[in-house]
């Protein structure tokens, strides 16, 4: 029983800390870190501060888009604008009229599609609607407009030269 | 600051360094919102306002510190 006590003894001075005394959280080290929490967002902030003075406007090249030309009136089809990976909806609204967005819904990136019955672009995800004509939201919880692809006729080929926000359009 | 009057007053404190947190958590949000749709006008405003809340909160943390420890010292811990 001796040795028992010993050893009991020394286990002691190893863990001098009660467990309950080491979770028991004071109220400094609570208002610590709520405070870092705050300074985490202020950082967050500058980031953002930072980003909106030094980014640079992006640039991007002209791309033909294959097969627009022979796409029916109300068709949509889909095309990898400015680079691949980056897909974009292409809609035919008349004989002379197309109109394409990126196909990354802005709620949470779930892929749009075109339903020609009801003339809108559509969210599946999340029933998110957009307005084929400029891209701006007609229903649901995407906050911004579809960013828009601009595009041009060169030698009779339908050309992407650019995107643009629908807060730019 | 009398005894009975402390832990209300580090409640308090702790609460509004909370309600503080949430602004600056929503703040964050929207000026994340807005930089995304383009509109970069808003991020200085947001930075401020934030170092505002930041600091606020710095204050009141400092405050809950000084209670603390006056009370520790008051009970000899």
């Amino acid at each position: 029983m001796r040795a028992d006590d010993n050893e009991r003894a020394a286990w002691r001075d190893e863990f001098p800390i009660r467990e309950n005394d080491e979770r028991y959280v004071t109220r400094r080290q609570f208002a610590r870190f709520l405070v870092l929490t705050s300074l985490a967002m202020f950082v967050g902030q500058l980031w953002i501060l930072a980003k909106s003075w030094l980014g640079k406007a992006p640039r991007y090249a002209a791309a033909t888009i294959p097969g627009a030309v022979d796409l029916p009136v109300g068709g949509s089809t889909v095309f990898d604008y400015p680079e691949t990976g980056e897909p974009c909806l292409l809609i035919r609204r008349s004989q002379d009229e197309f109109v394409a967005f990126s196909q990354k819904c802005t709620h949470l990136s779930c892929a749009v599609y075109y339903s020609k019955d009801n003339d809108r672009i559509e969210c599946p995800c999340h029933v998110g609607y957009f307005s084929p004509r400029d891209g701006r939201v007609l229903q649901g919880p995407p906050p911004r407009p579809l960013p828009r692809v601009i595009l041009e006729r060169r030698d009779g080929e339908l050309v992407a030269v650019g995107m643009m926000t629908g807060s730019e359009g | 600051m009398s005894q009975d009057k402390r832990l209300p007053a580090l409640n308090g404190a702790l609460g509004l360094i909370v309600l503080l947190l949430v602004v600056q958590m929503w703040l964050l949000t929207a000026t994340l919102e807005s930089y995304l749709a383009e509109h970069h006008e808003a991020a200085l405003s947001g930075a401020v306002l934030s170092a505002i809340l930041f600091s606020a909160c710095g204050a009141l943390y400092l405050f809950v510190g000084r209670v603390d420890r006056r009370s520790r010292d008051d009970r000899g811990m």
